[in-house]
């Protein structure tokens, strides 16, 4: 029975979430296109677009490395689809808690851009190949980051003694910001910065979008790819988009509005679903549309630089203000 | 195969094969806000494996024949040639030079062909549209 259970709210989130991811790319293009004085594509473009590239004909190049070339599109999707059954969706627990934690989400979350990366070192094109080894000096440089905000968040919430720490249910459970004094609240403004900079890296998004740079290295890792592979690829960076969101949610904005405003039972799950949608909405405006927006591409070297010393410098400030804070609060 | 999809999500290469830059030119103000291509779906992509729409500029050079045959057999099915400016379609003022072997049609097979030097940007995005109309009718089994 809880098997089946599972399994149906496995497909529900997925489907769901894929819609989802399509509507939000398409109000993200949208957006972007009224930002920058334009009228902008229809909000169910991306539907288009996929639906367009499902009926493409699908090339391999011959001097792809054909079961690789065609494996990595369905690795990133899955991998990407797999991250959201591990976040909390609004009022309801993660459809795989219990199976994994947020260390996990960690390692999923940089299993699309791994893959992409072999696909393009797969697709035999000296533009993929660029694009490749942009993508592991990318991957490379916002781990690091990134791995330190959720350590720190991880290991404040191990201090409440609140059950499993590194359980995003247990994270998303007991938002850290009433728990904390003043030294700990500016820890946690740091770490909430930094993880919204690595949001648009680990998208790949400008003015992180090195990878794929349609400019100068024309689609980089994408370069050989086409219908259904280019289709998968194009579904699973929707898909990363919300799931990236959805965690800085999960991590930092976990709040409910039902039950401050006392409406329990089914109106109650309905309220925290649609304003967990509206939530990873903004994080997703914040981080993605109006970053794209208002920078330029930069290069993979100020990235590298940026990430590992600036950046992680900041996110160690924030993991030390929060272990300050616990020697002062106690 | 149904292209009930493609009238609304076209994806561009554009392939410059010995023009002038002014129709180049022509084609990017087509991206401008102010013409605002994507509010029709179309986008302009990097790589002619995405592509479902080649512009092709220029009177077609001698080494360029060889590249923009390459790059049409790239292309993935099914795709539409639109040939943009005067230069493309009937190779123009370039016509009977030593270094020309175009117009476009003597290499690869053209769909749609926009006149002008260069052609405005609303008539680009037509011959696109009319493309991709074309594809369909074709697909249908309709001659045109």
């Amino acid at each position: 029975m809880s098997v089946l259970n599972a399994l149906w709210q496995a497909i529900l989130v997925l489907f769901g979430g894929t819609f989802l991811a399509l509507v939000y790319k398409g109000i993200d293009r949208k957006l972007a296109a009224q930002m920058q004085g334009r009228i902008g594509p229809p909000i169910r473009q991306p539907f288009l677009d996929v639906g367009k590239l499902l009926v493409k004909e699908t090339v391999v190049p011959r001097t792809a490395v054909r079961w690789a070339f065609n494996l990595m599109p369905f690795l990133a999707l899955i991998a990407a689809g797999t991250v959201l059954l591990y976040l909390p969706i609004g009022p309801f627990r993660p459809v795989l808690s219990g199976y994994g934690d947020v260390i996990v989400v960690l390692y999923l979350l940089a299993v699309p851009a791994v893959a992409m990366a072999l696909g393009g070192f797969a697709s035999g094109s000296p533009f993929g190949v660029v694009g490749a080894q942009r993508e592991l000096v990318m991957l490379m440089s916002y781990e690091f980051p990134l791995a330190v905000v959720v350590v720190a968040l991880a290991w404040r919430v191990a201090g409440l003694g609140v059950g499993p720490a590194f359980s995003l249910a247990t994270l998303a459970a007991n938002p850290l910001w009433a728990q904390v004094g003043p030294l700990g609240v500016l820890g946690l403004v740091l770490l909430f910065l930094v993880l919204l900079v690595v949001t648009p890296a680990e998208l790949s998004k400008i003015p992180f979008d090195i990878p794929e740079a349609e400019t100068e290295i024309a689609g980089g890792l994408m370069v050989e790819y086409s219908g259904v592979n280019l289709a998968l690829f194009y579904l699973a960076d929707a898909l990363k988009t919300v799931a990236m969101a959805a965690l800085v949610v999960a991590l930092f904005i976990p709040y409910g509005i039902a039950a401050p405003l006392g409406i329990s039972g089914v109106g109650g799950q309905i309220l925290d679903l649609a304003f967990f949608l509206v939530k990873v909405f903004c994080v997703m405006f914040a981080a993605v549309t109006t970053v794209r927006v208002a920078f330029a591409r930069l290069k993979v070297d100020q990235i590298a630089r940026g990430f590992w010393i600036p950046l992680t410098a900041v996110a160690a400030a924030g993991l030390l203000l929060l272990v300050l804070d616990k020697a002062v609060v106690g | 195969m149904k292209l009930s999809s493609f009238k609304r999500a076209l994806w561009v290469f554009h392939v410059a094969s010995g023009s002038c830059n002014g129709c180049d030119i022509e084609i990017v103000a087509a991206l401008t806000p102010r013409y605002d291509v994507e509010r029709f779906g179309i986008r302009l992509v990097g790589t002619p494996r995405h592509a479902d729409v080649l512009l092709v500029t220029g009177p077609v050079t001698r080494p360029m024949a060889e590249r923009l045959r390459r790059v049409y057999e790239q292309t993935p099915d099914p795709k539409a040639v639109v040939v943009v400016g005067g230069c493309g379609s009937t190779s123009g003022v370039f016509y009977e030079s030593y270094n020309v072997v175009g117009p476009v049609d003597e290499i690869i097979p053209v769909d749609v062909y926009v006149p002008g030097c260069p052609p405005r940007p609303e008539a680009i995005i037509d011959g696109v549209v009319k493309a991709v109309a074309k594809l369909e009718k074709l697909e249908a089994g309709e001659t045109v």
